[in-house]
C-alpha cells in the first residue's frame, strides 16, 4: 500500500511541515442570468491533524459552497472561485489541473454529505463502489479490493458486513447508508474529512451513533475534521474550534468553550439566545429580526448591520475586519468589546 | 383524570393500519390522549413512530381503522359528509413544509381565504377580504401581501401564511405537524413566539408534533413520547424531561446534543443499538424490547400498559419503569 501511496506524495509543492489545510481569502460567486450571487466573500480558516473545526451557519451563508470549493467539486458554471488559496500541506490546490486534483481528492481530502442515498450510486452494489476505490486508486485486484471493502464496512460497524457487501444502497437504512458513505470517504486514508451536515437527515438516536463513529475514526486516524452544520448542539458536543459564517464571511472564529461562554459577534450571540434548551424550560425566545440578506444584494459595511442591536453609523459603511479578540480568536464586529462584555 | 369539562379533544383506542404488500402497517396502534383548553400537548418520536399519521387522524384527513376522536362531545371518527366538515372547522392544522403546503398558483389572499369558501357561514362574502387582511396582520404579515404569490415569500413568512390559514375558521384546536423543522434557527424562534402569542390571544389548544425535543419542551405543557405507533410515556414537562421513567424516553433525551460544551463527556449517554423495527412487523410484547438494555423474558410475552407504576409517578409503558435523570447527571 505504501508504494502506491507514494504516487501522490511526489506532488510537487507538498511540504509535510506545512499546515494540513489552510484556506485563505476564498471568494466564490455564482453567475446566473439574474445577476451575480456572492456566496463566499473572503473566508479564512485552518485545520490541523486531529482537530475538529465546525463551520456553523444558516442556509445560504456559504458554508457548503466553501466546502465544495475546497474539494474542487463546485458546479461550474455557474459557480466560480474568483480568488483565494486552498493549501494542502503548503500546495495550493486551486490552480492544479483536474487530474492532479482528482488524486488529492479522496486520497488526502475526502467528503461526506447529508444525503447518502443521492451520494451513492443506486445501480451498483455497496461492495462494488467501495472496491472500485481500491482498484482505481490503489491498483488492487478484484479479490483484494473486495476483502478491503468488507474490512471497512466492519470498521464502520455495519453488522454482518460480509453478507451485506452485495446489497444496493436502497437496501440499507438511513443510518447504515451514512455508515457506508463514511466507509467510502475513509477508504483511502484521507488526512482531512469534510462532513457536510452528516446527521441532519437522521433521527437523534441514530445521529448519536454516527457522531460517535466519526469521533472514534478521527481519533484513531488523527484526521482533521471539518464539520459543516447549523446545529449548535452537535457543535458543542464535538468541535474544538468554531467558525461562524454569515453572508459568505467568517464573522467569528474561536475555541468552542469561548464562543458558547462569551460570544464576541452579535450574530453568534443572537443565535445562541434564539434556540430552545433541552435541559431547562426558558421564557420567550430571543428573535433575530428580519432575514439573512440575498447574496446578490449584500448590505454595504457589515452585512449583519440591518439585523443587529449593536449597529451604529460605522457599521453601515465600514466592513469590519477580523479583530483579534484573544489569541486564536477573531470577530468581525466593530463593537466586539461591548458584545463580549454584555451578560 | 382531571375536570372533564376542560377537555377539548380526546382519543380512545385510536388505531390506523395501512394495507401494504408486506401486510398491515400499524402506523398508529392504540392511542389514548386528551387535550385541555388552552394547553399545548407535545408529541415527540423518531421517524416512523406514527406521529404524523396521528396528526392526520386528529384533523380528519385520515379515517381511523378503529377508535374514537371526541371533539365537542361528538365522535369525529363516526361522522361523514357535511357533519364531518362542520366538525373539522374546530380543529385545524399547520403543516411542516411551507414550500409545498401552499398552492403556488394561488395568491396569498386566496390561500388564507379558501376556508371561507368551504365554510361560507363563518364570514359573510362581503367581509372576507377584510377578514383575510386581518388574519395576515395577526400573523405579522402586511395586509398588502394578499395579492402576492407564495414564491415571493421566505420560508418563515410562508409558515406565517400557513398559520393564518389555520386561524381563518377560528378553531379551538390547532394541530401543528413539525411546524418549525424546515426553518433556520433564527426564523424558528420567530414562528415559535408567534404560536405562543396566538395561543394567549385566542385561547387556542395545540397538539404540537415534532422530532426536536428542545423545541417541544419549550412550547409544551405536557408531552407524549411515541414509539412504533404507541405512546410509551406521557407526563408534564418536568416529569418527561427531569424524571423520565421509560428507557426509550431516557435514550432519546440522552442522545440530544445540548448547546453547552461544558457538558461534553459529563452527560449520561445511552447509545441505542440498531434502528426502529418495521411497523409492519413490530416485535411481540413491548415494541422497544429489541433495542432495550433492560429487556427480559416478560417483555417479549406481555405488552406493558401505559399506566402509573410503583416507580413511575406518571404513566409509563415499561415493566421496569424507573426514574433516571439523564440531563443533569454525570
Amino acid at each position: 500500500m505504501t508504494e502506491i501511496r507514494a504516487e501522490t506524495d511526489v506532488l510537487p509543492g507538498v511540504d509535510r511541515a506545512a499546515p494540513l489545510l489552510e484556506v485563505t481569502d476564498l471568494h466564490v460567486e455564482f453567475r446566473t442570468r439574474y445577476g451575480v450571487a456572492h456566496a463566499v466573500n473572503g473566508v479564512n480558516f485552518r485545520v490541523s491533524p486531529g482537530e475538529t473545526l465546525a463551520i456553523l451557519g444558516e442556509s445560504g451563508c456559504g458554508k457548503s459552497v466553501t466546502a465544495q470549493a475546497v474539494m474542487g467539486i463546485l458546479d461550474s458554471p455557474p459557480g466560480h472561485v474568483t480568488g483565494g488559496e486552498v493549501r494542502y500541506r503548503g500546495l495550493d490546490l486551486l490552480p492544479l489541473p483536474e487530474e492532479q486534483r482528482r488524486r488529492v481528492r479522496a486520497n488526502r481530502i475526502a467528503m461526506i454529505f447529508q444525503d447518502a442515498l443521492s451520494a451513492l450510486n443506486p445501480v451498483y452494489t455497496v461492495g462494488f463502489q467501495l472496491g472500485e476505490l481500491f482498484r482505481v486508486h490503489r491498483g488492487m485486484s478484484r479479490r483484494d479490493a473486495r476483502k478491503r471493502a468488507v474490512e471497512l464496512l466492519d470498521q464502520v460497524q455495519i453488522p454482518l458486513a460480509k453478507a451485506r457487501i452485495g446489497d444496493y444502497p436502497h437496501q440499507f437504512s438511513g443510518g447504515m447508508r451514512q455508515r457506508v458513505m463514511i466507509a467510502m470517504a475513509l477508504a483511502l486514508d484521507p488526512e482531512v474529512l469534510i462532513a457536510d451536515e452528516p446527521t441532519t437527515a437522521l433521527d437523534v438516536t441514530v445521529q448519536a451513533q454516527i457522531m460517535g463513529l466519526l469521533a472514534e475514526q478521527q481519533r484513531q486516524r488523527n484526521m482533521g475534521l471539518i464539520l459543516i452544520t447549523h446545529d449548535m448542539g452537535v457543535v458543542a458536543d464535538v468541535a474544538d474550534r468554531i467558525a461562524v459564517m454569515y453572508a459568505g464571511k467568517v464573522v467569528e472564529e474561536a475555541p468552542v468553550h469561548d464562543i458558547y461562554a462569551r460570544p464576541a459577534h452579535p450574530y453568534t450571540r443572537a443565535l445562541l439566545e434564539s434556540i430552545p434548551r433541552l435541559d431547562h424550560k426558558g421564557g420567550q425566545l430571543n428573535v433575530i429580526r428580519g432575514l439573512p440578506p440575498a447574496l446578490d444584494a449584500i448590505p454595504a459595511g457589515c452585512p449583519f448591520h440591518p439585523r443587529c442591536d449593536y449597529a451604529q453609523d460605522a457599521c453601515r459603511h465600514d466592513p469590519p475586519p477580523p479583530y483579534a479578540v484573544a489569541p486564536g480568536r477573531t470577530a468581525r464586529c466593530h463593537f466586539w468589546r461591548e458584545v463580549v462584555g454584555d451578560e | 383524570m382531571s375536570d372533564r369539562a376542560d377537555v377539548v379533544l380526546e382519543t380512545r383506542g385510536l388505531v390506523k393500519h395501512f394495507r401494504s404488500k408486506v401486510g398491515a402497517v400499524r402506523a398508529v396502534d392504540g392511542v389514548d390522549l386528551h387535550l385541555r383548553r388552552g394547553e399545548t400537548l407535545g408529541v415527540v418520536g423518531e421517524s416512523g413512530c406514527g406521529k404524523s399519521t396521528l396528526a392526520k387522524l386528529l384533523v380528519g384527513l385520515e379515517k381511523p381503522t378503529a377508535g374514537e376522536i371526541g371533539v365537542r362531545g361528538q365522535n369525529m371518527a363516526a361522522l361523514t359528509g357535511g357533519a364531518l366538515r362542520r366538525a373539522r372547522r374546530h380543529i385545524q392544522m399547520v403543516l411542516q413544509d411551507p414550500y409545498t403546503s401552499l398552492n403556488p398558483r394561488m395568491t396569498v389572499g386566496d390561500i388564507v381565504g379558501e376556508p371561507f369558501a368551504i365554510h361560507p357561514d363563518v364570514v359573510p362574502r362581503r367581509g372576507r377580504l377584510r377578514a383575510v387582511q386581518d388574519l395576515l396582520d395577526t400573523v405579522g404579515l402586511s395586509p398588502d401581501h394578499a395579492n402576492r404569490y407564495p414564491h415571493q415569500f421566505s420560508g418563515g413568512q410562508r409558515q406565517r401564511i400557513g398559520i393564518a390559514r389555520a386561524l381563518a375558521l377560528k378553531p379551538e384546536i390547532i394541530v401543528c405537524d413539525e411546524p418549525v423543522s424546515a426553518l433556520d434557527v433564527s426564523i424558528q424562534a420567530q414562528v415559535i413566539n408567534l404560536l405562543e402569542q396566538l395561543q394567549d390571544e385566542f385561547g387556542l389548544s395545540y397538539v404540537f408534533i415534532a422530532h426536536d425535543l428542545s423545541v417541544v419542551r419549550h412550547i409544551s405543557d405536557r408531552v407524549a413520547v411515541m414509539y412504533l405507533g404507541k405512546i410509551v410515556e406521557i407526563g408534564d414537562d418536568r416529569e418527561i424531561y427531569e424524571q423520565p421513567t421509560h428507557p426509550y424516553t431516557q435514550a432519546l433525551l440522552s442522545a440530544v446534543p445540548v448547546p453547552d460544551p461544558r457538558l461534553r463527556g459529563r452527560r449520561d449517554q445511552i447509545v441505542l443499538s440498531g434502528d426502529v423495527p418495521s411497523p409492519a412487523d413490530p416485535p411481540s410484547g413491548c415494541r422497544f424490547r429489541t433495542r432495550c438494555w433492560k429487556a427480559r423474558e416478560v417483555c417479549a410475552e406481555q405488552e406493558p400498559a401505559l399506566q402509573i407504576r410503583d416507580r413511575s409517578p406518571h404513566p409509563s409503558a415499561c415493566h421496569f419503569a424507573e426514574v433516571r435523570d439523564v440531563l443533569h447527571s454525570g
